[in-house]
């Protein structure tokens, strides 16, 4: 048996390596806005659309791979 | 399916989306035909999101000047996702009516030509020329490789993935829950048929179902949120001045 060979529905696996890189990416902007807010608790209303903003951004990422996991491969 | 073989069928999808624009419409009508300067409680409850739309989404990103114009727009894409959103949630109807991609890619295609048209009004070339040969690049044999790949990200990727945020992050919470609750049905007819105490598990998966259920409310709010809040800002994006 070869180890290296992985056979079955691969999706989900290529789903959780793709979410890795848009979880510590969600994980920057929401550190860096809670401590943005820490140092100007009168910006927190500005400072939270921005945070939705690059959530956004960075989560389609994760989006992406999901939709890539229904797209048929031969 | 209602009329099958027509050219009229129904799904059920398209009936819960039927069904929401007719209550939204009713609830829109009825709630503005009485307004009043005192705000009864059903009125300020129509009009918080209203003022929440205007105020954080268009007017905080547009500017009073340019948010007139687009308010109408940028407040229906709101009412009309947030509506279709919260139908995943709702027992009896138990799926979105954005999760199958008619919904989104309209609704993307509407956000991309509406940020074309406000570029192409205002500045036919500065919005070209902001777009694809941005400022500040040191050596002009660059545009080369930022042309294509800024066409790309702005023409292409910015619906695309506006549609496919949407979709995704219906679907996939839709899955969660059928996930969720259909191992608590298989759970409740392992102790209930065969009186197998494993079925026990199935209290921890109606607690996860019912905690997912929540967090759908808060994800159909947000991704109504973010989709009103991109179309703002690519709108802004496309009005910018060259500089």
């Amino acid at each position: 048996m070869d180890l290296a060979e992985i056979t079955g529905q691969l999706a989900p696996l290529a789903y959780g390596v793709a979410t890795i890189g848009p979880a510590i990416g969600v994980g920057i902007v929401v550190g860096k806005t809670v401590e943005s807010v820490a140092r100007q608790p009168e910006l927190q209303g500005r400072l939270t659309g921005l945070m939705f903003l690059g959530i956004a951004f960075t989560e389609a990422l994760a989006f992406i791979a999901i939709a890539v996991a229904f797209i048929p491969f031969p | 399916m209602l009329f099958a073989g027509t050219p009229f069928e129904l799904n059920r999808i398209m009936l819960i989306r039927l069904l929401v624009v007719a209550v939204l419409a009713i609830w829109l009508l009825v709630g503005t035909s009485r307004l009043r300067i005192i705000p009864t409680r059903a009125q300020v409850v129509l009009e918080f999101p209203f003022a929440f739309v205007r105020d954080q989404i268009v007017y905080n990103t547009l500017g009073e000047k340019d948010g007139k114009r687009f308010y109408p727009i940028i407040a229906t894409i709101f009412f009309l996702v947030i509506a279709m959103n919260i139908t995943g949630i709702v027992p009896g109807l138990n799926i979105a009516g954005t999760s199958v991609v008619g919904l989104p890619l309209l609704l993307a295609v509407i956000a991309w030509v509406l940020f074309v048209y406000a570029g192409l009004k205002k500045h036919p070339w500065g919005f070209v020329k902001n777009a694809l040969f941005p400022n500040g690049v040191p050596n002009p044999a660059l545009y080369i490789v930022i042309t294509p790949i800024e066409f790309v990200s702005t023409f292409i990727l910015r619906p695309v993935t506006l549609c496919v945020r949407l979709l995704m992050n219906m679907v996939a919470g839709h899955m969660l829950l059928v996930l969720c609750f259909s191992a608590t049905q298989f759970f409740l007819q392992l102790i209930l048929q065969q009186g197998n105490f494993i079925g026990l598990l199935g209290i921890g998966t109606f607690a996860f179902g019912f905690a997912f259920t929540l967090f759908e409310i808060l994800v159909a709010a947000l991704q109504a949120y973010v989709f009103a809040l991109l179309t703002t800002v690519y709108i802004q994006l496309a009005l910018a001045d060259e500089h």
